[in-house]
């Protein structure tokens, strides 16, 4: 046991090493004068659009990037693949091809087609185009977007939080084979399936159906508490930030609440029982608006805007350290922005527990209004 | 909402969307299911634990109730035994009283009977003996007829005297 | 500019809105504190469904 540990952590280091080699090796990008690469901060509105980049998906994994005495920029972190759906089908090709590039300046030709990435976005240019061209709010005008199905930053993490997850967990499925309690981390697992079975789950949904939506409230709970938890690391995953994700969450809420609506929902929702006729199909249109639009809708916003707030917070303030470095010395800026950026990390971590939490209970609360049992009167 | 929709990403939508799929799915294959049904055989085993230990603690209270119905039938067993044995022992001495009563009153009547009857006997003789007496007097009396009027009053009042010490 | 404006009246409603559930959830803890743990669920759901409709308005006008 205490081997294997000790391989894992070595296999670790050992992969992450190698990684930050190529990001070493790869990452040198020799525009020094580029200056939406996402890596400098020192003015206002650097950290604005450094703030602003973080919190959009990113093809590649920097950890951090610095200037060299050779005025070259560097890149640590390693670059991820990219995966296209474009006019001439499947394209696939590393994001070090981009060196590190953001705004379109850099063009990449693959198949015969040249992609640039504006914003984290990859763009497809029009046939004869050479370089990108903006119009006045800085929209691409001889290029369009591509179906991205890159393995992103987001992506990353939730392919390294998925194994994490099915690592600890089904260790602690199989303690219960031998052992009646769990041992080690196991054992703080436990509780914390406890409570969203005991808490969120049976009182919402009810003793007859919770059964079926367990795994389902358990799996999502953990994902976004855990992801949400990584977000807090300087990894800088911002997973439960992308707006593509927590849609995707919330849809399959509305989808699983929708398939499992009993009769009586149905028949409440549509023509609601106990009201004059005549109101009923305005009833009707604003049950129907609330359960497949305003629900899955305050869900999924609800997710995205605290983590991406959170993340926004955290970085402004950590950015104090640069923005008010002149008018309050070094020393003075840094010990604000780590006293500030100390105490709303730790309302962020629980945040970072609430919206998992939120995001449950009501997923629990949808799911139990479609499966209640109709009272009879 | 311009922005809100510039930013989602349908590609990263469709990825996670079925990466989060798979992961459900294996989820609550290798560990939601095998966990949730131990949890609830843990469960269901401390419940029959507490309630076969309620059981024992109302057998045992079953038991005790028993004892000491047990007891207080004994103990009132033992009172109406003892009872029962005074009630006969009253009751005994109440009879042999009654027939001590019963036999003394009858040795009494006899007694008096006998008494009487003696009496009786005694009257019977006396009654003779006086009239034997008389008519020895009256014998002697008349076989000293005439010879002296004084002897003769002698001789009655000799004869009485014997007759007074009978 | 309009936006900000916006964004400012969206958070001075949420934040009224989010003033009324805790005050109201104090007070009843403060009257039954054997009820906590559900007046705590119910204000956190309610809290999430104002904070649901407030992102929503500040994400519309964005």
């Amino acid at each position: 046991m205490k081997i294997a540990q000790k391989t894992i952590k070595f296999l670790t280091i050992a992969l992450i090493a190698v990684f930050t080699a190529n990001g070493f090796a790869s990452g040198t990008d020799k525009k020094h004068d580029d200056q939406n690469d996402g890596g400098r901060v020192n003015t206002k509105s650097e950290v604005d659009a450094y703030i602003l980049h973080h919190i959009k998906d990113s093809h590649d994994f920097s950890f951090w990037s610095y200037t060299n005495d050779a005025g070259e920029r560097k890149h640590v972190g390693f670059s991820l693949p990219i995966i296209i759906w474009t006019s001439e089908g499947l394209v696939t090709f590393m994001s070090s091809e981009f060196h590190h590039n953001d705004d379109g300046h850099v063009i990449v030709e693959k198949k015969g087609l040249k992609f640039a990435k504006i914003h984290s976005k990859i763009f497809e240019l029009e046939k004869g185009a050479a370089t990108v061209s903006f119009d006045k709010d800085h929209h691409a005008t001889n290029a369009h977007k591509v179906l991205d199905f890159s393995i992103t930053k987001s992506v990353v993490g939730i392919l390294l939080i998925g194994f994490l997850l099915l690592f600890w967990f089904s260790r602690l499925a199989k303690q219960y084979k031998t052992k009646q309690v769990p041992t080690g981390f196991a054992r703080v697992l436990e509780p914390l399936v406890l409570y969203v079975r005991d808490e969120i789950a049976r009182p919402n949904i009810g003793d007859k159906h919770y059964r079926k939506f367990t795994g389902y409230l358990l799996t999502v709970f953990f994902f976004i508490w855990v992801l949400n938890l990584v977000g807090l690391t300087p990894l800088g995953f911002n997973v439960t930030g992308q707006l593509a994700v927590t849609a995707c969450l919330a849809i399959f809420t509305l989808v699983i609440y929708t398939v499992s609506g009993n009769k009586d929902y149905w028949m409440h929702m549509l023509w609601m029982p106990g009201v004059p006729v005549l109101i009923r199909p305005v009833l009707a249109i604003i049950e129907l608006a609330g359960a497949l639009i305003i629900k899955p809708f305050s869900l999924l916003v609800r997710l995205f805007a605290n983590i991406s707030a959170g993340h926004i917070v955290v970085m402004s303030l950590i950015a104090i350290m640069f923005t008010l470095k002149e008018s309050l010395g070094v020393v003075g800026a840094t010990g604000l922005s780590l006293v500030l950026s100390f105490f709303i990390t730790l309302i962020e971590v629980l945040v970072a527990f609430l919206q998992a939490y939120i995001f449950t209970m009501l997923s629990a609360l949808f799911i139990g209004m479609a499966v209640a049992e109709p009272e009879h009167h | 909402m311009e922005t809100l929709l510039n930013d989602f990403s349908p590609g990263l939508f469709v990825v996670s969307t079925i990466l989060l799929l798979a992961l459900i799915a294996l989820m609550v294959k290798f560990a939601w299911k095998p966990i949730l049904n131990s949890l609830e055989e843990r469960e269901s085993g401390i419940e029959n634990a507490l309630a076969s230990a309620e059981n024992a603690r109302k057998e045992m209270q079953n038991l005790q109730a028993d004892n000491e119905r047990l007891v207080k039938e004994a103990r009132a067993e033992r009172d109406a035994m003892m009872k029962e044995a005074r009630d006969i022992r009253d009751n005994m001495i109440a009879e042999a009283k009654e027939d001590a009563k019963e036999v003394t009153s009858a040795l009494i009547e006899k007694a008096q009977a006998s008494i009487q009857q003696e009496k009786q006997a005694a009257l019977a003789e006396i009654k003779k003996n006086v009239a034997e007496l008389s008519i020895g007097i009256a014998e002697s009396v008349i076989k000293k007829e005439l010879s002296n009027k004084k002897d003769q009053l002698e001789l009655v009042e000799g004869l009485l005297k014997d007759v007074t010490l009978n | 500019m309009y936006n900000l404006i916006g964004a400012g009246l969206i958070v001075i409603g949420a934040g009224i809105g989010l003033g009324q559930i805790g005050g109201k959830a104090m007070e009843g803890i403060a009257r039954q504190p054997e009820a906590t743990g559900k007046i705590q669920t119910a204000m956190i759901i309610i809290a999430a469904l104002l904070e649901g409709l407030a992102f929503g308005a500040l994400f519309l006008g964005k």
